[in-house]
């Protein structure tokens, strides 16, 4: 009921030529266009959200071809998300996460390449459009049986993304800050890749978000000055429950913040990157191989031979050779873009040169030898 | 300019009457069976029609109790030439699932894997790196993992840079009738309870077939019946990547066993494979650090009973300079090793008078077939016949029984 009047809404809006969004669950139908759901819109030569949408960030996010992300949250009216001190928070039915892929394009006019660069943010909850490039965006909603992910494509002209549940290709160029340039092949996830990082436990096989944890958010919040973004969360009533004693709510290092040990940088960026799948549950339980920020010794790697890496061994014999970050598979998964050998498996076309240089400085300073 | 899609520039390149001898690959189908994977609902039978079609990414399933269905294994091909996305041809996370009739072409990474899943048969699917045996195909071609209750039968898997059927961590599987060439190893049981390997035909692999225990894993593994199978002239050289465990079977292998327990081997011809017919060792003699291994880990090979296996040819030209070396110094130059090469690790925690348990040890009869122990706890200092060593029998295993809706 409350949808239909909402649909009814913006359609009038449309045909009346306004933008203004306005979040709408859809409980059971996939919208063909992303603006059906209400969360932003395009709009004054700016992406715009919708009052009552959160924009957050994370301290260490995943790698993704170094698209620039700009997250956000809707909760419906009234209700909260529940604290958790480890897994992704509890969020009730009707939430609707959205996440928009997005790169400072070269030039003016749209070649398909893209920077390496810092490039827009979000300012008083906009996001100007002007030299950018708005790739993707996928919704995260949650529907009484559960978690469902849902991939989006922007059309040519930027003004919406239309759903590609089968996902997509795109041919770009990445232009890097010094200058060097690679093609590679954007990979638009179809619907069951999306399930393929978020199933985080791949026996239950349940999507579940998985940036909304509390190690990843407890920062101070980009876009309100000068609170965590955790207080700002549940000041905006996002979010209830026991979060205890402040200093002890888990907390990532940000993978580029110098002043923090390499340690706990290198264990923030596997975790953000790796551990959705490698963790005791995840999808590559089958390696034995777990990346989650409490695994020691072989479990996180240590000395520890492949099972079944094929060509992702790079011809090196353990996952993490102490000093040695050359002979090391962890390193070389990271660095190689061949399909059947680079990690993570999905969602990355490029090499992230400056977390390869972490995790390797990492390998580095590790003593000890593997026997 | 509007970014193209991958599919797009190969139908152009197609539409252009570039010259092809093979039949060039049709890209249009790729939306089509990926929507048909999504949509999927139990019950349903996805059919693959006659053709060979192209992929650029990888296919998943995740719907229980679907089935794939194609024309046959040189009807209905899917090629992943171009691939340059995902680390699979098709992965399945789904019970219930069937798939027959259709060839996997040239993935980057492994051909169909199918992890944690329940009743899964695989028929008739042949998968293939067209190209031969290269260190840069991809790993597995059959890969079910963490599954139970699964049946292989009749499958062909050609060139594999690690193994062609390859069934780890799971539980229940019979493995029958398959033909594997041109793999590092041919078929490979790894950390799995209560499997039935028979009327295999494996030849020209680096290894025929395995029955592994890999440190650091959910589970071991137990209980291998290798039985009636073909295991012949398994000299390829080894062509895996460095690093991983295959890499360091000796080319010339035939049936394998490391680490594992309560494996049988019988009635089986091995015939031909130049390192040895049979090796049992544990993963002491693969490279693996000691360091990088879970504690409880039992890395020695218990209960292994070999007999009646038709044996001959092995040992001729075993791969490897101590190997090498070991046939020259004891059999001379023209002569062979002997055709059940055992590499002499045994657990001192199980050992009663200095002897294992009647019920752990490794008991060969197989009419005149020799034993080798190569004595690695010692570095092979003293290698020795030791086949009297070995005359004793043990219980034979029960037949795997597949249950559930594959129950026969």
């Amino acid at each position: 009921m409350r949808g239909w009047v909402v649909i009814a809404f913006l359609l009038i809006a449309a045909c009346s030529g306004e933008q203004t969004a306005k979040p709408a669950y859809h409980a059971t139908d996939n919208p063909e266009r992303l603006s059906e759901w209400g969360m932003s819109g395009v709009s004054d030569g700016a992406l715009r959200l919708a009052e009552g949408v959160t924009p957050y960030d994370l301290a260490t996010p995943l790698f993704s071809d170094y698209a620039l992300k700009l997250r956000t949250v809707w909760i419906p009216e009234s209700q909260a998300a529940t604290y958790d001190e480890s897994e992704a928070f509890d969020f009730p039915v009707g939430t609707v996460f959205t996440k928009t892929f997005y790169y400072k394009q070269e030039g003016a006019a749209w070649t398909g390449a893209v920077l390496q660069a810092e490039g827009p943010v979000l300012s008083y909850n906009a996001l100007p459009l002007e030299g950018v490039r708005l790739i993707e965006t996928r919704v995260l909603v949650h529907r009484e049986n559960g978690w469902a992910a849902l991939p989006y494509v922007w059309n040519e002209d930027q003004t919406d993304a239309y759903l590609k549940r089968t996902g997509d290709v795109q041919r770009l160029t990445l232009v890097r800050t010094d200058g060097r340039a690679e093609e590679f092949a954007y990979l638009v996830p179809d619907a069951n890749q999306c399930a393929a990082c978020h199933a985080t436990n791949a026996t239950t096989r349940a999507i579940k978000p998985i940036g909304p944890k509390a190690r990843h958010l407890n920062k101070p919040s980009t876009f309100v000055h000068g609170v965590n973004q955790l207080e700002d969360w549940m000041t905006a009533g996002l979010l209830t429950g026991d979060v205890g004693n402040a200093a002890a709510v888990p907390q990532n290092a940000v993978w580029t913040d110098e002043t923090a040990t390499i340690e706990r940088r290198a264990r923030a960026y596997l975790d953000a990157n790796c551990a959705h799948c490698h963790n005791p549950n995840g999808a590559a339980d089958t390696s034995g191989l777990n990346l989650e920020p409490d695994a020691q010794g072989p479990a996180m790697g240590f000395c520890k031979s492949p099972i079944a890496a094929g060509g992702g061994s790079g011809g090196r014999p353990f996952d993490i050779v102490p000093g040695a970050p050359d002979q090391s598979i962890t390193v070389f998964r990271l660095q190689t873009t061949d399909p059947g050998a680079m990690m993570p498996e999905l969602g990355r076309a490029v090499s992230h040169e400056e977390g390869v240089a972490l995790i390797a400085e990492w390998i580095a300073q590790m003593d000890g030898n593997c026997g | 300019m509007k970014y193209w899609i991958l599919a797009g520039a190969g139908l152009a390149l197609a539409a252009c009457g570039q010259k092809t001898e093979a039949p060039a690959a049709d890209a249009s189908y790729q939306e089509t069976l990926m929507a048909q994977l999504l949509d999927a609902k139990p019950g349903d039978v996805i059919e693959i029609p006659e053709g060979t079609f192209a992929f650029d990414r990888s296919l998943s399933l995740t719907v229980d109790g679907v089935t794939i269905r194609g024309k046959g294994m040189d009807k209905s091909v899917l090629s992943f030439k171009n691939q340059v996305a995902g680390a699979e041809g098709l992965i399945v996370t789904a019970n219930d699932f069937t798939i027959e009739d259709l060839a996997i072409e040239d993935p980057k990474g492994d051909a169909l894997k199918i992890s944690e899943a329940e009743n899964i048969v695989i028929r008739r699917v042949r998968t293939e790196w067209t190209g031969g045996p290269k260190t840069s195909n991809g790993a597995y071609g059959i890969y079910p993992v963490q599954t139970k209750n699964v049946l292989m039968e009749e499958n062909v898997a050609i060139a594999a840079a690690d193994a062609g059927l390859y069934i780890g961590q799971s539980q229940n599987v019979v493995v029958r009738n398959n033909r594997a060439e041109y793999n590092v190893a041919g078929i490979e049981i790894e950390n799995t309870f209560d499997a039935d390997v028979y009327g295999n035909v494996a030849t020209n692999n680096t290894g025929g077939i395995l029955v592994f225990n890999m440190p650091n894993l959910k589970q071991p593994g137990a209980r291998t019946r290798v039985f009636d199978n073909d295991v012949v002239e398994n000299n390829t050289k080894n062509f895996g990547h460095e690093g991983t465990p295959v890499a360091t079977i000796p080319a010339g292998s035939g049936v394998v066993i490391n680490s594992n327990d309560y494996v049988e081997i019988f009635n089986n011809r091995i015939i031909g494979n130049k390192t040895a017919n049979v090796i049992i060792s544990s993963v002491y003699s693969s490279g693996i650090s000691q360091e990088g291994m879970s504690e409880d880990f039992d890395a020695y090979p218990e209960a292994i009973y070999v007999y009646d296996n038709e044996m001959s040819g092995g040992g001729k030209n075993p791969d490897g300079l101590e190997l090498q070396a070991l046939k020259i110094a004891k059999f001379g130059p023209l002569g062979a090793l002997p055709d059940v090469l055992w590499d002499g690790f045994v657990d001192p925690a199980k050992l009663e008078n200095g002897a294992l348990p009647a019920d752990m040890r490794i008991c060969i009869q197989n009419g005149d077939a020799e034993v080798i122990n190569v004595d690695g706890p010692n570095e092979f200092k003293n290698p020795r016949v030791a086949t009297a060593d070995h005359d004793c029998a043990l219980p034979k295993l029960p037949a795997v029984t597949l249950t559930g809706p594959l129950a026969e």
